[in-house]
C-alpha cells in the first residue's frame, strides 16, 4: 500500500470516529474508555512482528516484552469493560 | 529491498478487525447493544492477533505464547479484582502499557527493520518510516510517562496538588520543539543517538506535561492520555501499513480527544489552559481567606424522611464524595423504599461527577441503580422547578449558583444542576469547613428552603433508611 492510500484510510476513520463517539451515550463513558483501551492495544501486532522475526536478539525481546505488555490490555481491559457493562440493568418490572 | 504486498485475504483480514473495532464503539450507545459490542470488540482483536501469527515465519510461538499468557493473566486478574471507585487509575495504568507496547515496537523496527519490511534499496530505512516511528516512540512515550503520572496522582501515592516549576512553559516548548526538529532531521541522518534522544525527550516531556496539572483537572488528562494512545497506535499502524491499527488508532485518538472536549466544556475551562496545568493551586490561597459567618440551617436524618416521603418527585445528585463514603448501596436501598412509598425518585449526574467521564454511572451501576433512572445534566435540568426534594450527596461545585451568578468565581459559566430552584434541598456533607475543588463558598448551604445533613453520607443514608421505615 501507497503512503497516500494509508492516510486515506486513517483520515476516513477518524471522520468514524468522530461520529460513532459522539453516538456513544454519557453513561457508557468510562466503558468507552476501558474498550478504547483494549482495542487500542492492536498494537500487539506490531509486537507480534517484532517477537518473531529473527536478525536482532534485542528486538525480538523487545517485542516479547510489549506482547506481554499489550496482552494485560486487552484481556483486563475486554475483561474489564464486560464486567462494567454487565452492571448497567434496566429498571425491573 | 521493497517490502513485498501481503495477500489480499491477509489485508482483508485486518479491515475486518478494523470494522469490529467500528462496531465495538457503536454498540456503545446504549447499554442495551453494549455487551455485543464488547464481543465485537475481542472477535477483532482475535481476527488481527491471528492473522498475524499466521503470516508470519513465528519461530518463537511458545515465547510468544508465554508473553500473552503472563501478560493476559494479569490483566484478567486485575480486571475481576479492581473495585470500581478506582476504575481512573486502573485506566491510567493501562494507558501507560499502550504507550511502553509502542516505545517497544517502534524501538523493535528502528533495531531491525527489515522485519518489517521498511529498508529502502539504498539499504536505510525509508524516510517516510523514520518519521512516522520516530512519531510513534514519541507518542508512546509521553503517553507512558504521561499516565504513570497521572495513575500515582489518581492513585493517592502521588499528592494531586499541581507541582509548578519555574519557566516550565519555556522549558516545555522547548522540549517539544526540540522533539520535531529531531524527527525532522531523522530522515536525512538515521543515526541511532537521535532516535534515542528523542526517546528519552518524549519520556521527559510526557512527565514534566502531568506534574503541573491539578488533581480535579485528571479526568481531562485520562481523556487526553487515552487519546494519544491511540496516535500512538496509528502512528505504528502507518510504520506496518496495518489497517486494523490505523483504524483503531483514528478510533480511540478522536475517542479521547472528544471526551477531554466534553470534560472541558463540562468545566467551562478551555483545553489549553487544562493542559498549562496550575488549577487548584491558586484556588488553595483563595480558600484560605477569612469568610463571613452566614446563617444556615440544620437538618436530621428524620426531616429528611419525612419531608422526602411527603413529596411527589426528589432528584438525588451524587457526587464523588458520595463513592468515597461507599454511599452507593445504601443511597439506592434509601430510594427503594421512597419509591415503594409513590415517590418519584431520578438521579441526575453531571459531566463531571467522579474521576472520569462517565464514572458516577458505573458507580450507580453497581449498586443496582436501573441506567434508566440516570439521567445526564442537560435531560433533567429543567425538572428541578417542579421537584419538591433535592437530594445532594457527596457533590458541591456543580450545585453552586454562583457558576452562573459570579463572575470573579473560579467556576463561573461551567454548567450546573438548577438545584437552587427546587421547593427544598438537602445537601449531605461531612461537615460545613470543607468547601469543593475549586475551593468556593456555596450559596445553596444558607437559602432558605435548605436543610444541611452534616454526618457521613454513608451513615446518614443509613438513618434516613430507618427513619424512614418507622
Amino acid at each position: 500500500m501507497d503512503f497516500i492510500s494509508i492516510l486515506s484510510i486513517f483520515v476516513m476513520a477518524c471522520f468514524v470516529g468522530y461520529y460513532v463517539v459522539w453516538s456513544v451515550t454519557p453513561a457508557l463513558h468510562t466503558p468507552l474508555m476501558a474498550v478504547t483501551n483494549a482495542i487500542s492495544s492492536v498494537i500487539i501486532v506490531g509486537a507480534l512482528i517484532a517477537a518473531a522475526a529473527g536478525g536482532s536478539l534485542t528486538a525480538k525481546w523487545l517485542g516479547l516484552i510489549a506482547v506481554a505488555l499489550a496482552s494485560v490490555n486487552i484481556f483486563g481491559g475486554f475483561a474489564v469493560t464486560a464486567r462494567m457493562l454487565a452492571m448497567y440493568k434496566k429498571k425491573e418490572r | 529491498m521493497e517490502h513485498t504486498a501481503p495477500p489480499a485475504w491477509v489485508m482483508l483480514a485486518y479491515l475486518i478487525s478494523g470494522v469490529f473495532f467500528i462496531l465495538a464503539l457503536r454498540g456503545l450507545s446504549s447499554p442495551a447493544t453494549s455487551q455485543r459490542g464488547n464481543r465485537f470488540g475481542m472477535a477483532g482483536m482475535l481476527i488481527a492477533v491471528v492473522t498475524t501469527l499466521v503470516t508470519h515465519d513465528v519461530a518463537s510461538l511458545p515465547e510468544i505464547m508465554g508473553a500473552i499468557a503472563i501478560g493476559g493473566g494479569i490483566g484478567w486478574v486485575t480486571a475481576r479484582k479492581i473495585a470500581m471507585t478506582d476504575m481512573p487509575q486502573l485506566v491510567a495504568a493501562f494507558h501507560s502499557l499502550v504507550g511502553m507496547a509502542a516505545v517497544l515496537v517502534a524501538a523493535a523496527a528502528f533495531l531491525n527493520p527489515g522485519a518489517f519490511g521498511i529498508v529502502g534499496e539504498d539499504g536505510l530505512i525509508n524516510p517516510v518510516s523514520r518519521v512516522e516511528m520516530g512519531l510513534g516512540i514519541a507518542i508512546g512515550a509521553i503517553t507512558f510517562s504521561g499516565s504513570v503520572i497521572a495513575f500515582l496522582k489518581l492513585a493517592g501515592k502521588m499528592s494531586g496538588a499541581p507541582i509548578l516549576l519555574p519557566l516550565r512553559h519555556v522549558i516545555n516548548l522547548g522540549t517539544l520543539a526540540a522533539i520535531l526538529g529531531l524527527i525532522g532531521y531523522f530522515t536525512v541522518d538515521q543515526s541511532p543517538w537521535i532516535f534515542w534522544t528523542v526517546t528519552a525527550l518524549a519520556f521527559l516531556i510526557g512527565f514534566l506535561l502531568i506534574i503541573p496539572i491539578g488533581g480535579a483537572d485528571m479526568p481531562v488528562v485520562v481523556s487526553m492520555l487515552n487519546s494519544y494512545s491511540g496516535w500512538a497506535a496509528a502512528a505504528m499502524g502507518f510504520t506496518l501499513h496495518n489497517t486494523a491499527m490505523i483504524i483503531t488508532g483514528a478510533l480511540v485518538g478522536s475517542s479521547g480527544a472528544i471526551l477531554s472536549y466534553i470534560m472541558c466544556k463540562a468545566m467551562n475551562r478551555s483545553f489549553i489552559s487544562v493542559i498549562a496545568g496550575g488549577f487548584g493551586a491558586e484556588a488553595a490561597v483563595s480558600s484560605g481567606e477569612a469568610k463571613e459567618q452566614r446563617p444556615w440551617k440544620r437538618g436530621s436524618a428524620e426531616d429528611a424522611a419525612y419531608m422526602m416521603q411527603q413529596a411527589e418527585s426528589v432528584i438525588i445528585v451524587p457526587g464523588y464524595g458520595m463513592a468515597v463514603a461507599q454511599a452507593q448501596h445504601i443511597l439506592r436501598e434509601m430510594a427503594d423504599v421512597l419509591k415503594k412509598q409513590g415517590v418519584s425518585v431520578k438521579y441526575a449526574i453531571h459531566p463531571v461527577a467522579g474521576r472520569m467521564p462517565g464514572h458516577m454511572n458505573v458507580l450507580l451501576a453497581e449498586a443496582s441503580v436501573p441506567y434508566d433512572e440516570v439521567f445526564e445534566l442537560e435531560d433533567i435540568n429543567s425538572e428541578f422547578a417542579q421537584a419538591d426534594v433535592a437530594f445532594i450527596i457527596g457533590a458541591n461545585d456543580v450545585v453552586n449558583p454562583a457558576a452562573k451568578t459570579d463572575k470573579t468565581s473560579p467556576i463561573y459559566g461551567m454548567p450546573v444542576f438548577d438545584v437552587d430552584k427546587a421547593k427544598t434541598v438537602f445537601f449531605v456533607k461531612r461537615s460545613m469547613g470543607g468547601v469543593g475543588y475549586a475551593g468556593v463558598d456555596n450559596d445553596v448551604f444558607y437559602m432558605d428552603q435548605t436543610m444541611m445533613l452534616l454526618a457521613d453520607a454513608k451513615k446518614m443514608c443509613e438513618d434516613i433508611v430507618k427513619a424512614l421505615q418507622h
